[in-house]
């Protein structure tokens, strides 16, 4: 879930807000957005990518609240890491052209386990 | 009550995800406005956006005969053989119009475009690109509640804009339903509004569903996580608290792991992949690794516990039944496309999942645009002077006196009934009748003393679909006495000829069953 939103690297463009599929936030005026509805958020690290200075965390229990601490993830590196994976910058998109799923996919039809092959969906 | 929002278009396109974003583009080809209403944000909504989407496609015969011939193999005798190759032609071309469109398909080894992957975000925003740039009006945070009708003729939907806090009325020539699957309120990456709103709406003008009780594929989930990405345990090995491995016959992946998450903790390691493996994975699929490098797990060297979990409809095949190619559902005005159809024509009893799913999304969602194109300009530009009538009923126009419902606990339980592997993955007669009792009761309480307008009435609608849509799947389970593919009886374990038919049902209240006469499917020749 959605857990962190942090009030020192935000600037309250509120691009969250509105790209957000699940309408977990609402606007503040004159202030940063508040996560009013954590308990809707679908767990879809989606909010942090189109977060266009990194201010975003979002832990990976979807049911559960886990209490990490801007602190904590800070010192770990985690504002941004899934941006940073796939090549996006500053709330926009890169990287598609650079993925190397073919190699993974080639291998998968080609090292032929037919049966398995067939239940493993990517 | 703030004033109405009122919008007007040739087509108005209901959802968000690629199925939808395909017809509003078709649509606007064919010269036709188009409003599009989404529940979420187009580019971030539906199970696409924050996954990676393998595809389905040929640009050869040799290679298209191969795809269909290996789908036929797994669909159990429900999959149609004509029209898997319209499919597959289909979604081809249209990946090609995506790379020239300019979306970024990766190169592969020998400089070929590889349109066999699509990145959700990538993906998804670029489709919402094309659409704003087509002139396809884009309303976010607007979920459909129910439709309007001219008589009988689908004329036009009516919602809730969430953000504004306001109604909205749509009218149009024609309405495309494209609003996904029915995940029965699990956590999976891009469930959260897959409800079954789009089933329960059409259903509610008598459209029939189909294949609906092969609504239970589950996938792995690294625990405590929404990742149900399949890819990455290609090359897993799977093993039990004591550390001794689970041994998986060819093909017994999932029966294997349910059966031996019901007697306790598994885990995976993916000690399979090595060599280059383990950094192409995580390039290619960096969010597989977001529940590992956030839990500061090694996935190739550690053991690390998993889950299944369900992912209903979504890898499910049940959905609204088509009556014609062009996604009409045999309702005039109303054209359907993506998951909110059964795909049973091109996966039958297995699931779509790996690509023939996405491919289904961009080929039924061009139909679908095509059709209610057409449709729209038969009826010229009057189409929007007609007198409508709304046509929702559970969770806006209750049968008797008005109660306090809470929507909370209708979610609740549809969750506790259709997620549990040892009663949807395993189902046999007597836990299928116990779950439907209580559907049953707390269908007919929301039916008969919802009512909810605004923010209310979308939280009751959306249990309302799940509700509706639990339903049709466990009447479908309890009707087919066999296993055929994901539909497992424990009381019937073995597939019956007699069965190789597909399951439709009409009906929200008191859905009616029936075996369709023939099985579509022509033999390979
Ligand atoms: C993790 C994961 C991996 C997958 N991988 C693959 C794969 O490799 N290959 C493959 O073929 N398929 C795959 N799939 C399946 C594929 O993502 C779906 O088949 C595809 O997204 C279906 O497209 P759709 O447009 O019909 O529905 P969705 O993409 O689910 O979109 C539904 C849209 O409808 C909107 N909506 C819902 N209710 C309403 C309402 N009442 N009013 C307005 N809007 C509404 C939602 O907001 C959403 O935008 C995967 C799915 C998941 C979850
Ligand atoms: S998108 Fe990021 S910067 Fe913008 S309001 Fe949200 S958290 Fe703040
Ligand atoms: S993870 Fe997804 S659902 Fe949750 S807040 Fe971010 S964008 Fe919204």
């Amino acid at each position: 879930m959605i857990e962190l939103l942090s009030e020192n690297r935000c600037t309250a463009c509120n691009v969250c807000v509105k790209a957000c599929p699940a309408n977990v936030f609402d606007t503040v005026p004159g202030s940063v957005p508040v996560i009013a509805r954590q308990q809707d958020c679908q767990t879809c690290f989606l909010c942090e990518l189109y977060c266009p200075v990194d201010a975003l965390y979002v832990a990976t229990d979807p049911e559960h609240v886990t209490g990490i601490t801007e602190g904590a993830a800070d010192e770990a590196g985690l504002f941004g890491s899934y941006a940073r994976a796939l090549g996006w910058r500053k709330g926009r998109e890169g990287g598609a052209d650079q993925d190397p799923t073919h190699r993974l996919r080639q291998v998968s039809l080609s090292t032929a386990r037919p049966a398995e092959s067939r239940s493993s969906k990517p | 009550m703030a004033e109405l929002i009122q919008l007007n278009s040739d087509v108005l396109v209901i959802g968000g995800g690629p199925a939808a974003c395909w017809a509003a583009l078709a649509a606007r080809e064919a010269g036709r406005s188009v409003v599009m209403v989404d529940k979420g944000y187009v580019g971030t909504s539906g199970a696409t956006a924050p996954s990676n989407t393998g595809t389905w496609f040929a640009t050869t015969p040799e290679r298209r005969a191969r795809l269909v011939e290996e789908r036929l193999k797994q669909a159990e005798g429900l999959a149609d053989i004509r029209r898997m190759p319209r499919v597959i032609d289909t979604a081809t071309q249209h990946l090609h119009v995506l790379a020239e469109r300019g979306y970024r398909f990766p190169r592969d080894d020998d400089g070929d475009l590889y349109i066999a992957n699509l990145r959700g975000p990538d993906y998804m925003r670029f489709m919402r690109m094309q659409v704003v740039r087509a002139g396809v009006t884009v309303r976010d945070h607007h979920p459909a509640l129910e439709l309007l009708v001219a008589g009988d003729i689908v004329a036009g939907a009516a919602g809730f804009a969430r953000q504004l806090g306001q109604n909205w009325e749509a009218r149009a020539g024609a309405v495309v339903i494209a609003t996904g699957g029915c995940a029965f309120g699990s956590r999976i990456l891009g469930a959260t509004g897959l409800t079954g709103d789009g089933q329960l709406m059409a259903a509610e003008l008598g459209a029939s569903l189909s294949g609906m009780e092969f609504s239970n594929q589950y996938g792995i989930v690294p625990l405590h996580s929404s990742v149900n990405k399949g890819l990455p345990y290609f090359w897993a090995s799977f093993y039990r608290t004591d550390g001794s491995p689970i041994d998986i016959p060819p093909g017994q992946r999932f029966p294997v792991l349910a059966r031996e998450s019901l007697e306790g903790p598994i885990y995976a390691r993916l000690d399979q992949a090595t060599g280059a493996l383990p950094d192409a994975l995580r390039r290619g699929q960096p969010n597989c690794f977001l529940p590992f490098d956030r839990a500061k797990i090694d996935p190739f060297n550690d053991i690390f516990p998993i889950a299944l979990r369900s992912e209903g409809t979504v890898r499910g095949t049940g959905g609204l039944k088509r009556t014609d190619d062009d996604g009409s559902v045999g309702i005039a005005g109303l054209y359907v496309a993506g998951d909110a159809l059964e795909r049973q024509d091109i996966a039958g009893a297995a699931t779509g999942g790996g690509g023939p799913n996405a491919s289904w999304a961009i080929a039924t969602g061009v139909w679908a645009g095509k059709g209610a194109a057409a449709f729209a300009a038969r009826l010229g530009s009057r189409a929007n002077d007609r007198t409508v009538r709304p046509t929702g009923q559970a969770g806006l126009r209750p049968a008797a006196t008005v109660r306090d419902i809470d929507p909370a606990r209708a979610v609740a339980l549809v969750r506790e009934e259709l997620l549990p592997v040892d009663r949807n993955f395993f189902r046999s007669a007597p836990k299928l009748a116990a779950s439907l009792a209580l559907l049953d009761a707390a269908w007919a309480e929301l039916r008969d003393h919802a009512h909810g307008t605004g923010a209310a009435a979308f939280r009751l609608r959306e249990a309302a679909g799940l509700l509706a849509s639990s339903r049709w799947a466990y009447r479908a389970a309890e009707m087919r006495a066999e296993t055929r593919g994901m539909h497992r009886r424990l009381d019937a374990p073995a597939s019956d000829p007699a069965q190789s038919r597909r399951l439709s049902v009409i009906g929200v209240d008191r859905p009616r069953l029936a075996f369709e006469p023939h099985t579509t499917e022509v033999a390979a020749s």
